[in-house]
């Protein structure tokens, strides 16, 4: 029932006991001031290191081979492995195995485009690598399939060679000299979470082809369909054996092998950040039982406070029901507008620390690539802002916490037969 | 209007009992202007709590216009409180963070008057108790005096049919305690019933109708020829009430 009376009652009273209004409303601000504050930075730290991991698509796997360190088989340590084509065909093959692309290593390559020359990264490629890499294309088209059999001598550049080679003049469609052999370009491409752009794309095939690479490869990319790490490491296991099998090695030779699990790193990390978070969580709790403890004490000595005044208005004809709403509503009122505060005041000071974040990784960004070319742009810390449908609940429970806080006490006084209440000075 | 049957109240303080009531019978009329006397601890505080249902009673009965008022909800006490009854208090239980008109017009909140309307009714009674000026002053802003009569004010807004003072004098210097009494004196010729509960002879002079108690019982009633010698022997060169 919504009485203004009732409420024009209680205004007057928050107005004439400031002091009293201010210290309930600040011990609930502060607690949700704090827990805003707490969740929102385990919430950056957690997006921020999860978005360095989604440079990469997260369940990706590279392989390599190297040489052989236990002896197997009557053959001694010491002996190369190769990967030809047929060995992807094997892997990708292996259940669980989503996208592979093949890898063939080229020593120095120098581009040239006109008077313009560098040397850069070649990474030969299937069209699949765009999916096991994250590749952001910003033009053009990336290697497809027909380029892989027709063997074209087609190159997808990354923007700092585009930058270095065209300048300003469109790039695509246009010839550069790889090695002194014509290739056309079919688009500029980025790496997702680095400031430096200096890789560029060409067809497996082709380079196998002009490079004298036969069908060898070095380095084999997949992505795997597993979601826990016991499925992860299962595949692991499967690719080693079926290639160990192939080449005739020890599947547990290390050396042979090289396995990079980017999920297993992953799911690891994540795990980390589950611990951060149950911890961030038990302080958040913290938080909110000290808030609770504040209001309650407040609550208590507020109504303690008033017993004679309880008893005044009992005298004069107040019946025990509304001299208890009437404290509820004054505690429920003061919390909601305090801890409304205090959410607005502690997302608003996340959001803040956000928006000078981005602002200066933006900056770094800039002067990184203006000045230099190491390093990529790692923060850790990311959009440290908070579900707000926990803020609601969080501010929810110290609001009826200050309520039951403030109803126990409440009810004691005004059961009490006013003659009593009176003489309590 | 009041009947009191053999009412006994005793106290709990801690394990043993305090037998303070011990059959008190007492009939008081409509129009009535009571004062009710005896040493601390003979029980006339206790006893004007009963009166005003703002404490129970152990045995006996008690009728109030009527009703007999025996274990009922606090609701429904507090119901009868604000229609019957109107208090006032030795040390004024004014609410101190209200201005003097906001603590007049309460009573009227609680029997559900729009605001405005209240408010307007508390001005009526404060400008008939000389305090029309002093309506937005808070309670410690004003005079012992002031406050007690903005504390009758209040209790008169709900139109009750019994006054009970308890000690209204008590907390007042002679002068201010006379001019209360003339109020009180005035409301009773209104016809309302006015118990005030004191241990000081000259304010008791100036009822109509003296009830001393002693040790829990009635010791004695003092009215009509008694009382003219009772005001003799105790207002000294002042009008007789």
């Amino acid at each position: 029932m919504f009485d203004i009376d009732k409420w024009q009652e209680i205004l007057a009273t928050i107005k004439k006991n400031k002091m009293r209004t201010f210290l309930t409303g600040f011990s609930v601000a502060w607690g949700i001031f704090m827990l805003m504050i707490l969740l929102g930075s385990g919430n950056g730290l957690s997006n921020g290191v999860a978005s360095n991991f989604m440079n990469d698509a997260v369940n990706a796997m590279w392989i390599w081979t190297g040489e052989t360190t236990i002896p197997y088989q009557g053959m001694k340590a010491g002996r190369s492995i190769q990967f030809h084509n047929e060995d992807q065909d094997l892997v990708r093959k292996v259940a669980g195995i989503g996208v592979s692309s093949g890898r063939y290593f080229m020593g120095n390559t120098r581009y040239s485009y006109g008077k313009e020359s560098g040397e850069y990264t070649t990474i030969t490629c299937q069209p699949e690598l765009i999916q096991v890499e994250n590749i952001i294309l910003k033009e053009g088209r990336f290697i497809n399939e027909i380029d892989i059999v027709e063997k074209r001598k087609v190159i997808v550049l990354g923007t700092d060679i585009k930058t270095a080679l065209f300048k300003d003049t469109t790039a695509i469609g246009e010839y550069v000299n790889i090695n002194k052999v014509p290739f056309k370009v079919v688009g500029i491409s980025a790496e997702p979470g680095s400031t430096r752009n200096r890789n560029a794309y060409m067809p497996v095939s082709t380079a196998q082809m002009i490079f004298g690479g036969n069908n060898r490869l070095h380095n084999l990319a997949v992505t795997i369909n597993a979601t826990t790490l016991e499925e992860s490491k299962a595949i692991e296991e499967q690719v080693r054996n079926v290639l160990a099998r192939k080449h005739k090695f020890d599947p547990k030779d290390e050396g042979a092998l090289g396995l990079f699990n980017k999920l297993e790193a992953y799911i690891q990390t994540m795990k980390i950040f589950q611990a951060i978070k149950i911890f961030i969580w038990i302080i958040g709790i913290g938080t909110l039982i000290a808030g609770i403890v504040g209001v309650s004490n407040i609550m208590l000595i507020v109504v303690k406070e008033r017993t004679k005044e309880i008893g005044i208005r009992k005298a004069i004809g107040a019946s025990p029901s509304s001299v208890i709403g009437l404290i509820l509503l004054e505690s429920i009122m003061i919390t909601t507008i305090a801890g409304y505060i205090g959410l607005v005041l502690g997302t608003g000071l996340m959001e803040l620390i956000n928006y000078f974040m981005v602002q200066s990784a933006a900056a770094a960004a800039a002067a990184g690539a203006a000045v230099s070319d190491q390093g990529g742009n790692n923060t850790m810390f990311l959009n440290p802002t908070v579900d707000i449908t926990i803020a609601i609940y969080s501010t929810l429970l110290l609001i009826v916490a200050g309520a039951i806080a403030g109803y126990i006490p409440a009810k004691r006084a005004a059961s009490i037969r006013p003659i009593a209440a009176l003489r309590d000075e | 209007m009041i009947r009191l049957n053999n009412i006994h109240k005793s106290y709990e303080m801690g394990n043993n009992s305090l037998h303070v009531l011990k059959g008190i019978d007492l009939h008081i009329e409509q129009g009535d202007f009571v004062s009710i006397m005896g040493s601390s601890g003979s029980g006339k505080s206790t006893l004007l709590n009963i009166l005003g249902m703002l404490d129970n009673y152990d045995t006996g009965t008690y009728h109030l216009a009527g009703n007999l008022i025996a274990n009922m909800s606090e609701k429904k006490s507090a119901q009868l409180r604000n229609e019957m009854v109107g208090f006032v208090f030795q040390s004024f239980n004014l609410i101190s963070f209200k201005n003097a008109m906001e603590n007049v017009a309460l009573p009227l909140y609680y029997k559900g008057v729009p605001r405005k309307k209240r408010n307007q009714i508390a001005m009526e009674y404060l400008e008939k108790l000389g305090l029309k000026e002093w309506a937005s002053h808070m309670p410690n802003e004003m005079s012992g005096g002031q406050k007690q009569r903005v504390a009758i004010a209040r209790a008169l807004i709900s139109k009750p049919k019994i006054i009970l003072a308890d000690e209204p004098t008590g907390a007042l210097d002679s002068a201010t305690s006379y001019e209360v009494m003339n109020i009180l004196k005035e409301i009773n010729q209104e016809g309302i019933t006015v118990i005030i509960v004191t241990h000081e002879h000259d304010i008791a002079a100036m009822t109509s109708q003296i009830i001393r108690l002693n040790d829990g019982l009635i010791h004695e009633i003092i009215r009509n020829g008694e009382l003219k010698k009772f005001q003799k022997e105790y207002i000294h060169g002042l009008e007789p009430a």
